[in-house]
Parts: structure tokens; sequence; C-alpha cells
């Protein structure tokens, strides 16, 4: 009964924990090993003009769920101007006003992306009316209508109907009739809406995208646009001139609709450049922006990272504890080493991180070795057990601090760190030491300073591997993990490692019967 | 590795973790575990059950009482001053004799007054308790040990453990202080484990320092063979401490007194495992055959002879001898 109620529990602390960590993984993409990196895009818009002198207003469309990235955060560079953002049909729209401006203005958005492939963006809405079929001009008339009749007559779909268009429209062979439909536009953007007129004919609604190709490191670029058909169902992005379909990942589409993205009242119309870097950061950190820019995840609301800095460094030492509490376990119940206190090499290990191995091993054998000395030289004054207690705690301080100062004039910084030693701990640690020495022997007493010293050794192995510490500090469900392994090793009730030693004649002498 | 593991399961040897979880846990209860810590309650629950024990002189409870000492003393030459809560021997001091003003310890030396009294604050300050609490110090008669082990002995006194299940003694073995424990009767210090033939009384097989000898280590007389006197009468007195502090698994120290027989020292709620080295069997074993039993008897009597029905090897029993 008992047993099978440890079991059950561990079992469903097992589910908890591994779940959790399972869900943050793969759901939430949070990585498993402490390096994986991603890209990240920083981008600038930078808007100059000439102001006026009196009121004025500037309007920058700015990227809204843009497919294919995530954004991380955006921020306005506004000087003087008040900020305002607003939705106008599909777009965002960033306002700036000012009462009064004069001379020349700079203003300044930036946005952070990150590329994801799989992100999700809404490619469905606004679901478009048909459009009507144009009035259209001849010969541009006649020209359309027999260009769209040929492409019908090629395609299956609205989709591979845009394709072959597009195609045909930038054949290098053009007819009579393409020639005649592209007139004498030379600018994109008026290509883009020279098709839009165009695809109306056939009654098929497309729209105008303005995107952005992203290069690192480039300065002064423009939008190029892309157009956007749609099949009943979903827009279907097009590059106009390739005819290929979809956005290509270094593609941020800024805004929808042909219309300049930048407008200017009370100054010159304006002048509109884009900035980019590329920037590779952490997942961990990347998905956590994510998730709070979303506010979807409730685990990731209640997440380690939601603390101030520095507590999160204290979380991250912190949570390694229970990691060394499990290895304590292990050694002492299933190894079975002695060692002075139950967790004091735990507090040792802790203290190694600052101090680094071979520092803390020399440190903790001076101090300890040194106060040993000094304990030993007490116990001839006779001195009662807290008193003496309390001295030994004092010597350990003083011996500390004369370390500390003699390393520092040595230029040896390394020993500045010994300050981090728990020094209660290591009194404590010197008084049982001595106690041990005197009632059963040195060896017993070096055996189990020894034995306190490997553990703490193995546990700040283990404790300060990069890969554990992330593992706990991004997925502190796995804490429930350890919980059940430890309460199951509570129920080991087999022999420890040492006991094949202790008990090694009576196996020897059963075989040899 | 697992070929050893699994040869120590065939022998059945109990290991610490099957101790604690299936024995100690199992059958002691937390609530009892003051009444065999304190010594000073043990003694009184056993006067009051009319078994042996040391006659206790006086107790220290204050610094203050210090002083008090030698009045407290008396006429008597020499006493053992020990920890009311204290473990695995620790914090004992003997007194053999005194000279003058001054106390001869058990290894001969003389100390004064000033080391004694330091001594006791010590023990009261908790140095020597479990978990460092503060403390008493007991006061009491030194055993004048049978005189069958000086030939198997260098100083100390040597007790006798009997790990008792249920009320049930299954194993028991002498404990023969050596010149490397430094005349305590601790196998972690250095003395000599002795096994003991349940049935008789008998000394057997010997361990030292985890290894297997025949002889003892100082004095080189054999050790097989030497026969416990009232061997019955000890035995009944270990089943008779079940009832003292209601313990499950319980392991009773006893000393033989040249002049008063067997006394009981003090009981333990963790006996430890080296007992199967000194006897060279099992301890699981015979802790399952008693777990087995349908039915333990009221009577300590009846349960001793469950001992001799199940564990004795030279049957039949030596005969109970019972000398006041």
């Amino acid at each position: 009964m008992n047993k099978l109620h440890l079991r059950l529990l561990a079992v469903l602390l097992l589910a908890i924990g591994g779940g959790a960590t399972w869900y943050k993984m793969a759901v939430l993409g949070l990585p498993v090993t402490p390096d994986s990196t991603t890209q990240i895009w920083t981008v600038e818009a930078r808007i100059t003009f000439e102001a006026d002198g009196g009121p004025s207003q500037v309007n920058l469309a700015i990227p809204h769920n843009p497919p294919g990235f995530n954004v991380l955060g955006e921020d306005f560079v506004s000087g003087q101007y008040g900020l305002a953002r607003d939705r106008e049909g599909d777009n965002r729209v960033a306002m700036w006003t000012a009462r009064r401006a004069s001379g020349n203005q700079a203003l300044y958005y930036r946005i952070q992306l990150a590329e994801d492939a799989n992100g999700e963006t809404d490619m469905t809405s606004p679901t478009p009316s048909y459009p009507e079929v144009p009035d259209y001009p001849e010969p541009f008339g006649s020209a359309a209508l027999t260009v769209l009749q040929d492409v019908r007559e090629e395609s299956a779909d609205i989709s591979s109907f845009t394709r072959r268009l597009l195609l045909r429209y930038n054949s290098s062979d053009p007819g009579e009739n393409v020639q005649v439909l592209r007139g004498d536009i030379d600018s994109a953007t008026a290509h883009v809406d020279n098709l839009i007129d165009i695809l109306a004919g056939a009654r098929i609604p497309a729209r105008a995208v303005q995107v952005l190709t992203l290069r690192d490191r480039m300065r002064r670029a423009e939008m190029n646009t892309f157009l956007e058909v749609h099949n009943g169902s979903e827009w279907i992005p097009f590059n106009p001139v390739t005819a290929e379909r979809g956005y290509p990942s270094n593609v941020l589409v800024w805004k929808r609709g042909s219309e300049r993205p930048l407008s200017v009242s009370g100054g010159s119309s304006g002048d509109l450049e884009f900035a980019a870097a590329r920037t590779v950061r952490e997942v961990v950190a990347v998905a956590e922006q994510r998730a709070m820019q979303r506010g979807t995840s409730m685990l990731m609301d209640f997440s380690l990272f939601s603390l101030p800095v520095q507590a999160q460094n204290t979380y991250r030492l912190l949570l390694l504890v229970p990691i060394g509490a499990l290895m304590m376990v292990f050694l002492r119940n299933v190894i079975g080493i002695a060692t002075f206190g139950t967790f004091m090499p735990i507090l040792i290990a802790l203290a190694f991180r600052e101090t680094q191995l071979a520092w803390g091993i020399f440190l903790f054998t001076s101090v300890v070795a040194i106060g040993l000395a000094i304990r030993f030289y007490l116990e001839n004054l006779k001195l009662l057990l807290v008193p003496r207690l309390a001295a030994v705690l004092i010597v350990v301080v003083l011996v500390m601090a004369v370390f500390s100062i003699i390393s520092h004039k040595l230029g040896l910084e390394r020993g500045l760190s010994i300050a981090l030693f728990p020094m209660v701990i290591l009194a404590m640690t010197i008084e049982r030491m001595s106690l041990v020495w005197e009632e059963h022997g040195a060896g017993q007493a070096i055996r189990q300073g020894i034995g306190s010293l490997i553990v703490a050794i193995l546990a700040y192995l283990v404790m300060f591997q990069p890969q554990v510490g992330h593992l706990v500090f991004v997925f502190p469900e796995l804490l429930l993990v350890v919980l059940a392994v430890v309460l199951l090793m509570g129920r080991y009730t087999g022999y420890r490692l040492t006991e094949l030693w202790r008990f090694r004649h009576l196996i020897l002498d059963r075989n040899r019967q | 590795m697992i070929r050893l593991f699994k040869s120590l399961r065939q022998a059945g040897i109990l290991g610490m973790n099957e101790r604690n979880a299936r024995f100690v846990m199992l059958h002691n209860k937390r609530s009892n575990y003051p009444l065999v810590d304190d010594k000073l309650i043990t003694k009184r629950r056993a006067q009051d059950a009319g078994i042996h024990v040391p006659t206790l002189y006086g107790v220290i409870e204050i610094e203050h009482q210090i002083r008090g000492l030698p009045r407290m003393l008396g006429e008597i030459e020499d006493f053992v001053v020990k920890p009311a809560h204290g473990s695995g021997g620790n914090g004992i001091m003997v007194i053999t004799d005194r000279h003058g003003g001054n106390f001869r310890l058990a290894n001969g030396v003389l100390v004064g007054m000033e080391e004694v009294g330091h001594h006791i604050s010590n023990i009261l300050s908790g140095m020597h308790s479990l978990g460092g609490q503060p403390d008493r110090a007991m006061i009491e008669q030194r055993v004048q040990f049978d005189p069958m082990f000086e030939e198997v002995s260098y100083r100390g006194v040597p007790d006798i453990r009997t790990v008792v299940f249920k009320g049930v003694p299954v194993m028991a073995m002498v404990r023969l202080p050596t010149r490397r424990s430094n005349g305590k009767a601790n196998l972690h210090q250095g003395a000599l484990g002795v096994g003991l033939d349940m049935g008789t009384g008998l000394t057997t097989t010997a361990v030292w320092k985890e290894r297997f000898v025949d002889e003892h280590p100082d004095t080189g007389n054999p050790i097989a063979g030497l026969r416990i006197p009232e061997w019955g009468t000890l035995l009944e007195l270990a089943a008779r401490c079940y009832h003292l502090a209601d313990l499950g698994y319980l392991g009773v120290d006893v000393v033989l007194d040249r002049h008063q027989g067997p006394m009981v020292l003090e009981l333990n709620a963790r006996p430890g495992l080296s007992i199967q080295l000194a006897n060279r069997r099992s301890l699981l074993r015979r802790l399952e055959q008693v777990e087995a039993l349908d039915d333990i008897p009221e009577d300590p009597r009846q349960r001793v002879a469950i001992t001799q029905d199940l564990f004795a090897k030279n049957n039949p029993p030596a005969p109970q001898t019972v000398i006041a």
C-alpha cells in the first residue's frame, strides 16, 4: 500500500514535470541546449522632412504580424513629437504629431524580428468582394480581354492563373497585346497597380503589398512591391516580376496597398529610408520575449524569466541546490560515502562556483587545516562548547580575510572569492572534524574530510555543467522529476556500494565454502 | 559488480538502507526513541522493571553542580562519567581510582579535578550528545568486568550486544576493547567483535577492523570457545528489555559484573550491522524467521526458548544456571 502510494506519487510528479517540460520544448520552442541561437533582424525606418514651423503630423504605416517573422519588440524615437498608434484598414499606423515644428526633422521607428518560418500569420482576412470588371479604355480593353482569355485557357485555378498572367506580362518576348497592356509604365509599383487592374477584368481580387527585402547591414534601402491575389479562402503572394509564389524568408511585409507608407502634413513630403542589421541571439530569450509579446502561455507568464534580472541570477543558483541534493542522496545512500554534515558538501560546491575548482579545493583545505590547528589549541583552554564554536567562527573569518588580503597583494584575484565560503558551515565542519579526530582518530577524521571534499567536487562538476544549469532554469518543472527520483530513492533498500567492501570477507568466505 | 551485489543478497547480508527502511522505520516508533536515547530514562525504567543496571551515583545537570562532585562521590573510589544522550560510546570517562584530589583514568593517567570538570561541562554543553543539544552527565558505578574476559581484552569494559527483534534475541556478539580502540568497546574504533552461539553462549568467530581474526590482536590468545557465564539469564535480560521501550528492532548492551552478574548498560534503537561480520551469519535471515512467526509470546522466557529453538547451533541448550 505504502509502496504503491509512493510509486503513484512519483509517477504523478514525473508526468507533471515531464509533461510541462515537453510542452515547453515542443510547443513553445524553448531550446534544450544552452547555446541554440536564432537570427534576429533589427529594422529601422528613418523619416526626414523639413517642417514649416506650424503644427505637423507624420503618419507612417508599420508592420503588423508580418508573415515569416515574430515581432519581438518595437520602439519609436519621437523627440518632441507625441506618438499614437492606430489601425487603418489592413495596416497599422504610427502617428507623430507636434504643435510647432520647424527645420529638419528626423523620426525613427525600430522593429525587432525573429525569423520563424513556421510562425502563424493570418493570411485569410479580410475577405474581399469580387471586383467589378473595369471600364477599360480602348485598345487596352480588348488587349486585356484577349490576354485574360488566353491565360484562363492555360490555367486551372486562381493561383496558376495569376502565375501565367505574370509570366506573360513579364515575358522577354511580349506579344502585341502585352505591349499594349504594359504601355509606358516604368515604376514597379505602377506595374503592380496595372496588374491589379487587369486581374479585375477576370474578377480576381488583388492588392499591392509593400515589402522590404532584408539584407544584413543594408542602408538607405527602399520598398519593393509584391502582389497578393485572393483565391476565395486566402491571400496568395506573388513576386510581380519573377511570378514566384510566396514571400522569401528575408522579405518583410511592411504594408498592404500601393499608397506611400509615409505621409507628412505641415512640412515637406519627407524621405523614408530603411536600414537593417542581423544579429544572433539565444533562442530562450527570443521565445521568452515572443511569449510576453503575445501574452498567450500561462506557463511562460509564470516562468522565472518574468523575474527581475537580479532575482533570476539568484534562482539560477538556487535551482541547482536540488540537483546537489539529488547527488547527496545518491552518494550517501547508494554509494555510501561518509561526509561531515548532510548538506555541507553542497554548500561548499556552491562556493566552488565562485572560486573555481582548483582554488576552491586549495582554499577549503587551507581554511579547514588552519581552523583545526587553532581548534586543537583552544582545546587546551577548556572552553565551553558555544564560546569555543564562536571562537572558531571568528578565527575562520579572520583566516578568510587574511587570505584575501595576501592573495590580492600577490595579484591573485581569485583568492578574493574566498569570501563566498559559507563560514558558519566551515566553523561547524572544523568542530565536528576535531571531535571525530579525538574520538575516532585522525584517520577517520581525514577520511570523512576527504569524503566531504570528493562529494563537494562531484556535486560541483555536475551542478555547474552549463547544460544542467540551463535545463533547470528554463524548465524548473524538471525539479518535480528530481523530486520523484529522490522519493523513489527514499525507498531504496538495496546495498550501498561501500557495503560490498565492508562485507567483502563474508562474501569471500562464503564463496570459498 | 552486479555479481557482487547478488552474492551479498544470497548471503542474506542486511545492508544499511534495508535495515533503516524495513526494520528501524517499520518497527521502531519515533516517539519511543527518547526512551533509549536518554540513558537516564532507560535506567529508571529498567530499575522499575527489576532489570539490573549499574548503580547511579548522581546526575549533574548544570555547570554549578560540577563543584559538588567530590561531595556527591563521598567514599566512592571508582566511577564512570557519561553523557545521558551519548552515542557510540563517545564522551565516556572511566575513573578507576582516586589519589588525593586527583583521579586515575582507565589508561592509568592521573588527572586533576579541573580536567574531570571540563569533561563534564563539555557533556553539559552537548558536545557528545546526538544533535548537539544540551545534555546531562551521569555519574555511575564502574562495572568490574568478569574475570573470563581478562585474557582477551585490553583495558575498558567488554560488553555483549544482542539484537532483539520483536522481543526475540536474534544475534549476539561480545565487543572486546583493544589497544587500538583505546579501551572503547566500539567496533568502529577498533574494538574486537566476537560472535556468540545463541544456544550456548560460546564464542565463535571474530572480526577486527573488518577483518576476520582468530586471536586477540593484543594478547594473542585464541578467542573461540569461551563460554559467557549466565548465558540464559543474559538472554532473558535482553528479551525483557523489549518491554522497556517497546522498540521492535533493538540493540541491548549488557555488561557482566564479576559480583553482580549481567547488567543492562544501554539500549540502542539503530543497532549496527557489524554483528553480521562478528558472527559470519546473515542477520536478515534470522530477522525474517522471526517475522514469519505468527505469534510471539508475552513471556520473555518463552521468547528466549524461541531463540534457542531457531538460532542455536549446538542443541540442546546449555543448562540454565541462574546465579543471583
